[in-house]
């Protein structure tokens, strides 16, 4: 195991709303962790290319715009298709109740709804990974 | 029913005597005002409502002579959903619209595109071509009810369609009133709905003003939002202020091309935010319109009055509410609209109390505009002009908040201005360290917020609130529409169309008449953004993490 986490974040599909992503991005750094971000408009493509080029630990998406379930399922087609399958997977956003256990069922590990405390999901991947 | 037994955490609800108040934008409150307080910061302003510089309201009679119009943010699906639901509300007493559109039409695609997937009629109104305006605003008087469109990335096609929408219907284009959002510079900011690089995106805000300052003058082609960057993070001060700054960068390119101050800067409009501390708000939009005035009328020179005018659509207040007790929601709804009451907004529109779950139920925009309408029938927000006018406090805290706004901006001039500092992602660092460090706050619970780090039901069940439907059949239904009308209209039109507009881009000229005609011949969103990225490009976004 390293010593730093590395994480990635990105913002994926076409919604603008960063506040979030950034507020952890911000929160994971403060607590020791390397973060990637790569901003917004990410392609499932781009971030499973990105997560194996930049070799992280986490791959973290954020999404307000309702569109989780399609994004969520072609990314972990694709992280899995990658080799990736064993890394902490998270995304956060606007996330209905009855959509938390999809996305574990997904392999999504950290299911972060809006308004969820930045040490909580630093705690999540920490208990996973150390 | 039955009481179910409660956990409260209920340590937080007094503030420890003694400790000193400071309000978001960093002025510390005292504990008691009197005029000596007024007249320490600069006086009491004796100007009236209706004359510059307008700090009392912009009308002489503010809301005696009309209420402010009621303008619930609107859209999911396709346009025929959308339209019986802007009828639902215009039923219901609603006096204005405002256009919520999916993230595809905002950020220039087609429904079929392969990027949009997931995405189609999700967070608004579909739009592919002017078929879906032709159907959205049916049966709806564009002379009755002023239509906003919530558009920035995509709004110079969006306001070609609108205009063109109009006149097929007959409507007299000098007389068409409306408005579209078109802040790009607050996109790169906050919310996130670019298109094209920053210069180019520029180019084309001043392009729709000009056409519009000639062709339909008394159209609104630009709301300057406060209102997002205070959502990402800034104090309200810096809301003001960096508006301004966003402001001004629209009228310097305008100007630069020739026309008269007069001829534009009475239809720039302004788009803030209502949560918050009630006095600071009040405070803000009466300081604000002080200082635009000032800087319209002064700093620029302008000869009539009403070009200073800080027109504004005052509302949302989406950071305000929580997710947890969704119900609370409606109050802070009713006391955010009564902000925005004693503000002098021209017109509001607040977020329903469900609007963190979901696209709002009929239900809750029902409550939410029911919410204004009783400000204005029992609660007697409509009966007299600027009620708070005298207020030792909130006299002294307008003035304070002036010159904080005055500083805020000075501070984005000595960076090399508006353009150059949200170029270079700086804004958008700052305001994303300060909602970083607000987070910490509602953390450590030194910021109180009800229901999340005080009064906070541990033991909170799934709340009441009916999720919007999102069916993918209403995407596929979308598609075929776009390919029915790609099949039926006449492409040699089409073809014509976007070869002048890349002409007229490429030459640098005003691409709105280009544009127009193109909407004219059914050409998509997805085409005519497409043919302008050939041209400009794409936006980069500047990463500084």
């Amino acid at each position: 195991m390293k010593n730093t986490i590395k994480v990635l974040m990105a913002k994926p599909g076409l919604d603008g709303h960063d506040v979030g992503a950034k507020v952890v991005v911000q929160g994971l750094k403060a607590s020791g962790f390397e973060v990637v971000y790569l901003g917004l408009r990410q392609t499932p493509e781009r971030i499973a290319e990105a997560a194996k080029e930049q070799n992280v630990d986490v791959i973290g998406i954020s999404v307000l715009s309702g569109a989780h379930m399609t994004i969520c399922g072609r990314l972990g087609e694709l992280l899995t298709a990658n080799g990736l399958k064993d890394k902490f997977w998270m995304v956060g956003g606007n996330i209905p109740l009855n959509d938390r256990d999809k996305l574990r069922d997904l392999g999504f590990d950290g299911v972060f709804p809006t308004g969820t405390p930045l040490d909580e999901i630093c705690n999540k991947i920490k208990e996973k990974l150390e | 029913m039955t009481l179910r037994p409660v956990k409260r955490k209920m340590e937080t609800l007094k503030k420890a005597a003694g400790n000193a108040v400071i309000n978001e934008s960093g002025i510390e409150i005292k504990k008691l005002y009197t005029a000596e307080d007024v007249e320490r910061s600069g006086g009491v302003d004796k100007s009236l409502p209706g004359q510059p510089p307008f700090t009392r309201g912009i009308h002489a009679e503010m809301y005696r002579k009309r209420p402010w119009t009621m303008r619930q943010y609107t859209g999911f699906a396709n346009a025929a959903d959308t339209n019986e639901r802007f009828h639902y509300l215009i039923n219901n007493g609603q006096t204005g619209l405002n256009v919520a559109f999916d993230l595809p039409t905002q950020c220039g695609y087609d429904s079929d595109a392969p990027e949009v997937s997931g995405e189609v009629g999700r967070v608004g109104m579909a739009v592919d071509s002017l078929r879906d305006f032709e159907i959205a605003f049916e049966g709806i008087d564009l002379d009755q009810i002023t239509v906003s469109l919530t558009i920035n990335g995509s709004a110079a096609i969006l306001i070609a369609m609108y205009l063109a929408m109009a006149e097929k219907r007959g409507y007299d284009l000098k007389g068409l009133r409306g408005t579209a959002q078109n802040d790009i510079l607050k996109e790169f900011i906050g919310r996130g709905t670019w298109i094209f690089p920053v210069q180019p995106s520029m180019k084309l805000v001043a392009d729709t003003v000009e056409y519009c300052a000639e062709n339909a003058p008394k159209y609104s082609p630009v709301s300057v939002c406060g209102y997002h960057i205070r959502e990402s993070g800034a104090n309200p001060v810096q809301e003001m202020g960096y508006a301004f700054c966003i402001a001004k960068a629209y009228i310097d390119d305008v100007l630069k091309r020739g026309l008269d101050i007069d001829e534009f800067a009475g239809r720039l409009s302004f788009n803030f935010n209502i949560f918050g501390n009630l006095f600071e708000q009040v405070a803000k939009f009466r300081a604000a319109r002080r200082l635009w005035a000032k800087i319209v009328l002064e700093e620029y020179g302008a000869k009539n009055p009403k070009s200073g005018w800080l027109r504004m659509i005052a509302g949302g207040g989406g950071s305000g509410l929580t997710i947890q007790q969704p119900e609370n929601n409606i109050v802070r709804g009713a006391y955010y609209a009564l902000i925005g009451a004693l503000s002098g907004a021209q017109t509001m529109a607040l977020c329903c109390y469900d609007e963190a779950y979901t696209i709002p139920s009929p239900k809750a925009q029902h409550i939410s505009l029911r919410t204004m309408q009783l400000l204005v029938e029992e609660i007697g927000l409509a009966d007299t002009v600027d009620p708070l006018a005298g207020s030792y406090y909130v006299e002294t805290l307008t003035n304070q908040m002036e010159q904080e706004m005055v500083k805020a901006m000075k501070e984005v001039d000595a960076q090399g201005g508006i353009v150059q500092a949200v170029a270079e992602g700086r804004i958008q660092e700052q305001v994303s360290i300060q909602a970083y460090q607000h987070q910490r706050k509602l953390e450590s619970g030194e910021f109180h917020k009800v229901g999340v780090n005080c009064y906070v039901d541990e033991d909170e069940e799934a709340p009441d609130v009916e999720l919007h439907p999102y069916a993918e059949k209403d995407a596929e239904l979308q598609v075929a529409s776009l390919q029915e009308v790609r099949k039926t209209r006449e492409n040699f039109k089409v073809e014509k169309t976007l070869a002048r507009l890349k002409a007229d881009t490429q030459s640098d000229r005003n691409v709105m008449p280009a544009l127009i005609e193109a909407v004219k011949a059914y050409a998509t969103v997805g085409e005519m953004t497409n043919v302008l990225i050939e041209v400009y490009g794409r936006y980069q976004e500047p990463i500084r993490f």
